[in-house]
């Protein structure tokens, strides 16, 4: 991944999009959040999301997947240039997540994130830590998802 | 019988669990959803900062919705959730491991906008065997209220 130096705050880039099918939507529904409105089209138009309804965990998932392939594509990149990269550090959570409006069978979300802070640790000086609002947008531009997550971004020659 | 927003006064609301998760399904989860090589591959994760083969946050925190499914939304007049008001990853989830579930209920309030429904905000904290806690999450599901209740 890029160095906490690299980062601007405001910074916004989109990372990738994803279509939702039916199928998807059951698939995880099935494993990870058997809920009626996610399982069925029927359920769905009968709930309050008006249609068969991804799991707002799997809008979450991902919009994880492509945030990581987007760091990997960018790794493969600057490695290509003979650039250094950086890894993080886990992640200890997120806030602010909100599910603003129904993913349904069909939408497709495009994924992006906008810097929201930038700070270096004082307990640990090779670390910056960093505020990334993510969100998801449908094929409508309609808000649909974000959340507000924390990340330790390594910093540019800190030995890392 | 269905569990309405009645149900779930503020207090403690129980223990769910065990889960057992595999390596097969931290893997394949992974494949699908975070592949980074911590989550995939024993080598890698041995040197990495979680120091052995760990599960994805997001697959924990999807597990942990199934442990509140199996518990209790399955059988509560859920009408879905409009966010997580936070979420806090302790220790990583490792293979093998043997999840408990303890669930907390911090605030049930009626809905303005829709009477027949309540908001109930739970914390939900997943525990592995030795009873560490990996996972803490807060987050309000809205739930209908009993027949009848605050129909206009």
């Amino acid at each position: 991944m890029r160095f906490f130096e690299d980062m601007t705050v405001g910074e916004r880039s989109e990372f990738g999009s994803f279509t939702f099918t039916a199928d998807e939507i059951k698939r995880f529904a099935r494993q990870y959040d058997p809920q009626r409105f996610h399982l069925s089209e029927e359920e769905g138009r009968n709930s309050l999301f008006g249609g068969l309804a991804a799991s707002g965990w799997h809008v979450a998932c991902v919009c994880m997947r492509l945030l990581v392939l987007d760091t990997q594509r960018g790794d493969q990149e600057a490695i290509a240039r003979g650039e250094k990269v950086g890894v993080g550090g886990p992640s200890p959570g997120f806030r602010e997540l909100r599910w603003i409006k129904p993913v349904l069978a069909g939408d497709t979300i495009t994924y992006a994130r906008v810097i929201e802070t930038a700070r270096t640790s004082d307990s640990r000086p090779e670390w910056g830590i960093v505020q990334l609002r993510n969100t998801g947008t449908n094929q409508r531009g309609e808000l649909v998802f974000s959340f507000l997550a924390t990340g330790f971004i390594p910093r540019r020659g800190a030995g890392g | 019988m269905t569990l309405t927003f009645e149900d779930f006064p503020p207090g403690p609301f129980g223990s769910f669990g065990p889960r057992h998760v595999t390596r097969e399904e931290i893997v394949t989860f992974a494949a699908e959803y975070d592949p980074q090589p911590m989550h995939l591959d024993e080598k890698a994760a041995n040197e990495s900062m979680l120091q052995g083969l760990s599960g994805s946050g997001w697959h924990l925190a999807s597990v942990m919705m199934r442990m509140m499914f199996d518990g209790f939304i399955g059988r509560a007049a859920s009408l879905g959730s409009p966010g997580v008001n936070e979420l806090r990853w302790l220790a990583p989830l490792r293979p093998g491991d043997d999840l408990m579930l303890d669930v907390e209920v911090t605030e049930a309030r009626l809905s303005k906008s829709r009477p027949d429904t309540g908001i109930v905000t739970f914390k939900a904290i997943a525990r592995n065997a030795a009873g560490q806690a990996l996972c803490e999450m807060v987050s309000p599901i809205i739930i209908g209220r009993r027949d009848g209740a605050g129909a206009s």
